[in-house]
């Protein structure tokens, strides 16, 4: 779903879900909590396996929760892990619509929030223009205008900044989604510290303030997902908001479960090997540990040349595919496959 | 479980996490949506709402091991199950009778030789509910636990390992593998490597499970809040990294490398939206033509900030050994992210070791390059701070420019040699700042041979320096 793209609108009435600036508001609190999406926390791990994600009791504990509460979730940890696709495979367990937005520094709220089509504006008040002008005057228009010089100034401002005119980036998206959607920050920790208020409306309140328009309430309550690789610190005030969870990498037997899930045909020999290597690497201090994405790549290769049972010269060969720098390389080598190890 | 959810959170506050009251009140809804009786379940339940840092995991996990050890009755149909499995027959349930004492200390169902067994055993087969079993019938043999001790649990958990002789197992366990392979060949170098990892893994989750049961037997002795008083471990930002364990260090060394990263990120940023330049008359006047010379806006020159040139100075000799390993690796850490930084390194003779951080990936060769190729020594190898600081000014003294920052490390405990503290001002006089950071708490500033006072009146600032925090709020205020 692109950004970009005018979210389509028509019988979205501009009434039901955003409150005039001066009128009081409607109702205090959250909107109404939709149904609950899981039953229980063996549900959602069976279900996201349905989907080829093998969660532990711990990530789908804090999904479970996420749901229940209302509670957007920040997941961290070593990339590779798996953050983004616990997002993904979300919602493609809810039958949900995926809206990501993609952080990067720099990010406003002319990106993540709305802009005004400001094009779109201009046309409008030139057409006005036109219209008193020309004969073809547009009835609706022209009748309000009393004194004769087109419409007023007031009328022409509540009209170009009314919703017509507003492009939807994926915050708003989100929460004006009539479905169900599973909203996806991604990277979180690349936005600079001002940035991350933006958030912090939308993340507990569920809910855009815009100053022309007044405040967009969320008609469903979007699962959030925050991921970050924790380059920075984030800031408190955004912790405070949301469940935290970091995904580490997966213990022996989930890691081996995952090779067999994610690559058929493999060997539960080969796998069961494949996991074992993994995981005696990751207790080496390397200046990279290999990530789950690159064991499933490793793994993946490993078959493609026919390897059932793996040897310390194939493992040497293909080491690369899991590590990625040079030294490395070298010091795995060293440790792992020379005799005197 | 209101109350106990009140103790838990104090506790953890009293461990140094932030929790605060809304994380506070959302753990306390997210407990109504989990079954009680699953403690896995509440354990996460209550991580993600209270821990908000991957650092804090730790410390979370031993208030909790605490505050919601096991009940009695739920592991032991764990160990009920692994005792079935016995084909010897051994008395599962004997043990399980006299476990409900709690205080143990008295004889055994177990022999020392059955218990040795059944300890290889569940090594060999990994079944964790004979690991769980296992755990006890040791604690209750081996750590002579009494009750009303006012220890903590590390002792008896040495006690109860010292007896298990677990380093003995291994060996064993090695040779069973060894010798089960086809045709006695023996096992590959990598087939070796694995079946040693993986009974490390699992000697592990013993160590774990014993501790595990070791604290559980004392919260019934002592009760949960006396205890998590006792246990209580520093987070890693601010453990003292004069006194840290290895494994401590270790954390810390972790922790490390992001934080140069942090800085890194924080001085770009700070440049780029720093101060505007100085005015840009020339852009301004051709800006003014399009408002008919009236010079409306001006335009500013894009500001220079000069590069930072770091000199660290570090002393290496044993009485500061751990801060200096540490200090080594936060010298690299800052050199790989600022461009010019010049270290020397010193006991009572200094040697400039900037080459060796030079293009080198990994800390820890820098580090042994360090130690074992500087020269630093020159008479006796105990610290010299006058001899190191005027062989410094005599050789590098005039490279240090009005751009250059100075910063020195050390206890300034100098063995009663004299001072030469007109280095460190002649340093004040042409540097930009001289910053000297040493890792002994304040109170022992200046007593017995510390001589950092006649040092601290010719610095820009003396820092107290002993942990991870400490450090980077220093750092932070630095650039």
């Amino acid at each position: 779903m692109s950004p970009q793209g005018e979210s389509p609108r028509g019988e979205e009435a501009a009434g039901s879900a955003v409150a005039p600036p001066g009128a009081p508001p409607a109702a205090l609190g959250l909107p109404e909590a939709g149904p609950a999406r899981f039953a229980s926390v063996g549900e959602v791990r069976s279900g996201l396996a349905g989907v080829g994600y093998l969660a532990d009791e711990g990530i789908s504990g804090v999904v479970f929760l996420a749901d229940r509460l209302s509670k957007p979730v920040l997941v961290e940890g070593p990339a590779g892990t798996g953050k983004t696709q616990l997002a993904k495979s979300v919602a493609e367990l809810t039958g949900s619509r995926l809206i990501r937005l993609q952080c990067y520094e720099g990010l406003d709220e002319s990106k993540a929030l709305y802009e005004w089509n400001y094009r779109k504006q201009l046309l409008r008040i030139q057409a006005g223009q036109l219209a008193t002008g020309g004969p073809a005057a547009e009835p609706a228009l022209t009748a309000a205008a009393g004194d004769g010089r087109g419409v007023s100034w007031k009328e022409l401002e509540e009209d170009i900044f009314s919703e017509d005119f507003l492009l939807t980036r994926p915050l708003l998206e989100a929460i004006r989604a009539q479905e169900p959607v599973v909203l996806l920050i991604d990277e979180v920790d690349r936005v600079e510290l001002e940035t991350e208020a933006l958030l912090l409306e939308i993340l507990s309140e569920f809910q855009v303030s815009i100053p022309e328009l007044g405040t967009v309430r969320a008609r469903q309550l979007p699962l959030v997902f925050l991921t970050s690789n924790n380059t920075r610190e984030l800031s408190e005030a955004l912790k405070r908001r949301c469940l935290f969870l970091h995904i580490d990498y997966p213990d022996l037997e989930r890691e081996r479960d995952i090779v067999r899930a994610k690559i058929p045909g493999i060997t539960e020999e080969l796998a069961d090997q494949v996991a074992r290597i993994v995981r005696s690497l990751r207790t080496l201090e390397l200046r990279k540990a290999p990530s789950v994405s690159e064991t499933l790549d490793w793994a993946r290769t490993l078959v493609l040349l026919g390897i059932e049972s793996i040897d310390a010269a194939q493992a040497r060969d293909t080491l690369h595919i899991l590590l990625k720098y040079q030294t490395d390389i070298e010091r795995a080598a060293k440790e792992l496959l020379s005799a005197e190890a | 479980m209101l109350d106990l959810l009140n103790g838990f959170v104090a506790e953890l506050r009293q461990s140094g996490l932030p929790v605060s009251l809304t994380e506070h009140l959302d753990a306390a809804e997210a407990v109504h949506h989990v079954p009680l009786e699953d403690r896995e379940a509440l354990k996460y339940a209550l991580a993600a709402t209270l821990v908000k840092s991957s650092s804090h995991w730790r410390a979370f996990e031993t208030a909790f091991e605490i505050y919601f050890a096991p009940r009695l009755h739920a592991p032991e149909s764990g160990a009920g199950g692994g005792g079935e499995e016995e084909p010897g027959g051994e008395p599962g349930p004997a043990g399980t009778a006299q476990r409900g004492e709690g205080s143990g200390g008295g004889g055994s169902g177990l022999t020392p030789e059955e218990l040795a067994a059944l300890l290889y055993r569940a090594l060999f087969t990994g079944d964790p509910g004979l690991v769980t079993m296992v755990a006890r019938q040791a604690v209750t043999r081996y750590a002579g636990m009494e009750p009303g001790r006012p220890v903590g649990g590390t002792y008896y958990l040495y006690r109860t390992l010292r007896n298990l002789d677990l380093d003995g197992v291994f060996e064993e366990l090695m040779a069973a593998a060894r010798a089960s392979t086809p045709a006695g060949k023996g096992l590959t170098p990598l087939e070796e490597r694995l079946a040693a990892d993986e009974y490390r893994v699992r000697i592990d989750q013993l160590r774990r499970a014993v501790e595990q049961e070791i604290r559980r037997r004392l919260v019934e002795d002592r009760g949960a809040g006396a205890l998590a008083r006792s246990v209580r471990k520093p987070l890693p930002e601010d453990v003292d990294m004069m006194h840290a364990s290895r494994e401590e260090l270790d954390a810390l060394q972790r922790a490390l490398h992001p934080l140069s990263r942090k800085l890194a990120v924080r001085l770009t940023r700070k440049r780029r939206s720093g101060r505007r330049g100085p005015l840009d008359f020339r852009a301004t006047i051709r800006r003014s033509l399009s408002t008919g010379g009236v010079p409306v806006e001006p335009r500013y020159r894009h500001p220079r900030p000069a590069k930072p040139e770091i000199f660290v100075i570090a002393d290496v000799s044993g009485s500061v050994a751990s801060f200096a390993r540490f200090t080594l690796h936060l010298v690299y850490a800052i050199s790989s992210q600022f461009s010019k930084v010049r270290s020397f390194v010193f006991v009572d003779g200094i040697d400039e070791v900037t080459r060796f951080f030079d293009g080198v990936e990994d800390p820890a060769d820098a580090v042994h390059r360090i130690n074992t190729e500087a020269d630093v020594i020159w008479v006796d190898g105990h610290s010299d701070y006058g001899h190191a600081l005027s062989v410094f000014h005599q050789r590098w003294g005039d490279q240090v420019t009005s751009r250059t920052s100075v910063l020195l490390l050390g206890d300034a405990r100098n063995n009663y040699h004299a001072s030469e503290a007109w280095v460190v001002e002649e340093l004040q006089r042409k540097a930009r700042h001289v910053y000297w950071l040493n890792p002994e708490p304040r109170d022992y500033w200046s007593s017995g041979d510390s001589i950092i006072g006649e040092y601290a009146v010719h610095c820009d600032a003396v820092v107290e320096c002993r942990s991870l925090r400490q450090l980077e709020r220093f750092v932070g205020d630095l650039v």
